[in-house]
């Protein structure tokens, strides 16, 4: 009698993986919400709202995971999600920040929607009025992903009038209005993230973004030491070898990955063909130099 | 065989005599005249809201009685001593059990029927004429069918070694258990055990998991629904039916009756 | 072997019901049980309520399962539920499905039995009429009396002919005239060469029906054989009353008679009946009445249940 029942199980577990397979590639996409409104779920959870919020952030965390792992770009229900969950209950500030960066972030890191990680955090800081931190990330948002570098800087400014803020703010509010995007500035940006984050998704995609700003800090450093071999010796490097030997390299650089860098056409550095981090780089130049045609 | 017709026979008999069903599916009725109404308000997609809460309200009111009548069938039997009457005859208790079985789900199937026309009706009132497309809805019906044998086997097992209340409890954890199973195989955390991980995958593998025959989200909208997601559907609930009966069938010859 | 088989064969039948706190405890329902019903007689379970009489009956039918022992019922073990085709079984305080009707009921039922359709109707039909249902038959089973309830369960019990038929008090809950209903039709199965066996606590029904009785009482047999045997076997002696007035002098018979007025009431064994007859009579004494003293049932049982506890605490007291 149990061998029949194991043998019942073991044919049900197959079968499910069959009936897994067939869903998701049919994918059948049932929504995540079957209820859409956040007004009509707060009033339905009664006194419940703040264990529901918990609830729908922790799905929205999941549901961000999952397509991650699944290597999904479409995060079309993390707003859906999170609107929710601050719904349900304001004061989740893991929630906004998450929200913020995430939303905002291009694919395929985040979900590409810069102005929902804006009216996410508006609604935080509302409810939140003291935490400064919403000023960083609305700052973060204006900077990185909008481009909008004087809301940027007014965004660290407003912040940094807040009662407790470190003088990080004041900084970068200045330094964003004077240079608007730099390295430098992006790199002390997501350096903070990074080194206050408690959420580990958040962490990590800080850490993604620190290695690629590191690597363009690097590029740039290696193009103003061709430049000075091109000064002295009338011609353009071919390797970066070149560059030591001329002395004005000590060994051979390394991307965050552990890549040696190249010199590509023109004699310009460039991340080495085997890095993870050049398709990266890639992408951006191609984005840059769209919107230089704009 | 012709016990299990003959208990199966007297269940349905039993159900539909009994008034409280009615009730439910006048209930279920009353939700499509809503969903008219509610359609009418949200401009361009009624045909959308009419389905979705159409389909809704046979899915929840089906469960309903799967898990209230599932555990009464058995513990109704047991508590009034109907059963000892019958036992005596030449009847095995696993024929019981399955004449049991099979009535309630000829009673849900009636009452489902019932439900699909009010909700045809409805979609016939508010977009005439009804198209070849509107068929999916059928099959949307037949998914929920199966998911609610599949609660009534579940409300059967556990009526058989517990009391009513905590077999409503436990067939009910079931339910909500199952709708999170595929949840659980994705669990996504960096922090979290590797062993307890593959627990949870094997747990979300053995629990039923009752988002298989789960296709609001494409017959809302209208989309179609492959046939190889039906059959693996049908052999799926067939397949754990079975694993349960059987082990009902199991717990109940041995039990000792008050 | 050789020997003919009974119809109902009980070896050694015991049931522990485990209960308490975690159910470590054990109780014993029923205690070694072995008895046999001889093919076409009456046999009456006599004890009362908790006894362990409904425990066997239960465990013959196979609803609960024995901790130990066997039987066999027309030769076959209890275990085949194909033999439930030749028995019938009324259960105590019968309860059946109150939205059918009789009619209905009795059809469901022997469905299970596989006659044909026409006779299926003929056998539902002459049952009806046996029992005095045939013009209640359409009316649905919750607005049946108790009495009437009963009917329907001796019905279902007989409908398929059975060779051996149970009866879990069967007069529970009537009035009298519903008693005697009941007594006619188990007289009339026996009359038909069936095998009945009923449980009862009454004494006069057992000794108006039974040809053996069993008395259980503790969950063990206390004593079998035919009703009359059975309670003479504790007849206590004789019991005069009578009337004396004035001085009687010192008989000293008086020491042992209870007294109200003029009245006396004294028991004595048998054997010194006549000797006090004379020394009443000597004295002047006017006889009301001699009797046997007959200890009712209820007695008999109360002594054995005394018993029982006494073993009981003696048990514990000594620390087992």
């Amino acid at each position: 009698m149990a061998a029949v029942l194991l043998a019942g199980f073991v044919c049900v577990w197959k079968l499910q993986e069959r009936v897994d397979a067939e869903r998701t590639t049919l994918q059948l996409g049932n929504d995540e919400l079957s209820l859409r409104s956040p007004a009509v779920m707060k009033k339905l959870s009664l006194e419940y709202a703040p264990l529901l919020g918990a609830i729908y952030w922790t799905r929205a965390v999941q549901y961000f995971g999952g397509k991650h792992q699944a290597h999904d770009q479409n995060l079309d229900q993390l707003w859906p999600l999170l609107d929710i969950a601050t719904t349900l209950d304001p004061n989740l500030l893991v929630a906004y920040r998450f929200g913020a960066m995430f939303l905002s972030d291009a694919p395929p890191r985040g979900a590409g929607q810069p102005d929902h990680a804006v009216e996410l955090l508006q609604r935080g800081m509302k409810a939140n009025p003291v935490y400064w931190r919403f000023y960083q990330d609305l700052g973060n948002v204006y900077y990185f992903d909008k481009k909008d570098y004087l809301k940027a800087s007014q965004a660290f400014e407003a912040g940094s009038k807040l009662p407790n803020t470190p003088p990080f703010m004041k900084i970068m509010a200045a330094k964003i209005a004077g240079e608007g995007e730099s390295l430098e500035t992006s790199f002390a940006l997501w350096l903070d993230i990074y080194r206050t984050s408690t959420n580990q998704d958040m962490r990590k995609n800080a850490e993604d973004h620190l290695r690629l700003v590191k690597m363009e800090m690097d590029l740039r450093a290696i193009n103003q030491i061709a430049d000075v071999y091109e000064q002295k010796t009338k011609q353009r490097a071919k390797r970066i070898s070149d560059l030591a030997q001329a002395g004005l390299l000590a060994g051979q650089p390394q991307d965050p990955d552990g890549f040696p860098y190249v010199l590509g056409e023109q004699g310009k550095a460039e991340p080495n063909p085997k890095s993870p981090l050049r398709e990266e780089w890639l992408k951006e130049k191609k984005q840059r130099s769209n919107e230089l045609l704009k | 065989m012709r016990n299990i017709q003959t208990v199966a026979a007297n269940t349905f008999r039993e159900a539909v005599r009994d008034r409280v069903l009615y009730n439910l599916v006048f209930f279920a009725l009353l939700m499509m005249g809503a969903a008219i109404l509610v359609g009418q308000i949200s401009i361009g997609i009624e045909q959308d809201v009419i389905v979705s809460l159409g389909l809704t309200a046979i899915s929840v009111i089906g469960i309903f009685i799967a898990i209230f009548l599932g555990v009464a069938l058995v513990s109704k039997e047991m508590d009034k001593r109907t059963l000892y009457a019958l036992l005596a005859k030449p009847v095995k208790r696993r024929e019981f059990l399955l004449g049991k079985f099979f009535g309630l789900v000829m009673t849900l199937t009636v009452n489902t029927a019932a439900m699909a026309a009010g909700l045809y009706i409805a979609l016939w009132t508010v977009k005439h004429p009804l198209l070849k497309s509107d068929a999916y809805i059928l099959v949307a019906v037949y998914l929920i069918l199966l998911k609610l044998a599949l609660i009534v086997a579940l409300a059967l097992l556990f009526s058989c070694f517990t009391t009513p209340f905590l077999a409503i409890l436990f067939t009910a954890g079931m339910y909500v258990a199952g709708l999170f199973a595929a949840d659980l195989r994705t669990v996504h955390g960096v922090d979290i055990d590797p062993g307890a991980l593959r627990l949870m995958r094997g747990i979300s593998y053995l629990l039923p998991n009752f988002q298989n025959f789960d296709v609001m989200g494409a017959v809302v909208h209208g989309r179609g629904v492959p046939s190889v997601i039906v059959w693996q559907a049908t052999l799926y609930a067939i397949l754990y039916i079975t694993i349960v009966l059987t082990g009902a069938a199991v717990v109940f010859s041995r039990r000792n009756l008050k | 072997m050789g020997m003919p088989q009974g119809a109902i064969e009980i070896e050694n039948l015991s049931k522990e019901y485990p209960y308490g706190f975690l159910h470590l405890k054990k109780k014993k329902s029923l205690e070694d049980l072995t008895l046999r019903v001889e093919d076409g007689e009456v046999f009456g379970f006599l004890g009362p309520n908790g006894a362990g009489k409904s425990t066997t009956i239960k465990l013959l039918m196979r609803l609960i399962f024995p901790t130990a022992g066997t039987a066999r019922i027309l030769g076959k073990s209890i275990d085949d539920v194909s033999m439930h085709g030749s028995i019938g079984y009324l259960p105590e305080q019968p309860y059946f499905y109150d939205y059918l009707t009789a009619h209905e009921v009795l059809d469901y039922f022997a469905r299970f039995h596989g006659l044909t359709a026409n006779d299926r109707r003929a056998r539902v039909a002459a049952m009806l009429k046996k029992v005095g249902l045939d013009t209640a038959k359409k009316i649905q089973l919750r607005k049946y009396s108790k009495g009437m309830l009963q009917r329907v369960g001796l019905a279902q019990a007989i409908l398929h002919d059975p060779q051996v038929v149970v009866l879990d008090e069967p007069m529970s809950g009537l009035d009298p005239l519903g008693r005697r209903e009941v007594r006619d039709i188990i007289l009339e199965l026996k009359r038909e060469g069936r095998t009945v066996l009923f449980s009862t606590h009454v004494l006069s029904d057992a000794e108006m029906l039974c040809d053996r009785v069993g008395v259980i009482v503790g969950g063990k047999l206390r004593g079998i054989g035919a009703p009359g045997e059975l309670v003479d076997m504790k007849a206590q002696g004789m019991e005069i009353l009578f009337e004396l007035s004035g001085a009687a002098g010192n008989l000293p018979l008086l020491a042992k008679a209870a007294r109200t007025g003029e009245r006396y009431r004294v028991q004595l064994p048998e054997t010194e009946l006549y000797a006090a007859l004379d020394a009443l009579k000597a004295a002047g004494a006017r006889i009301l009445s001699v009797a046997q003293i007959k200890p009712t049932l209820e007695e008999y049982f109360m002594h054995l249940v005394e018993a029982d506890r006494a073993q009981a605490s003696a048990v514990e007291v000594s620390g087992k």
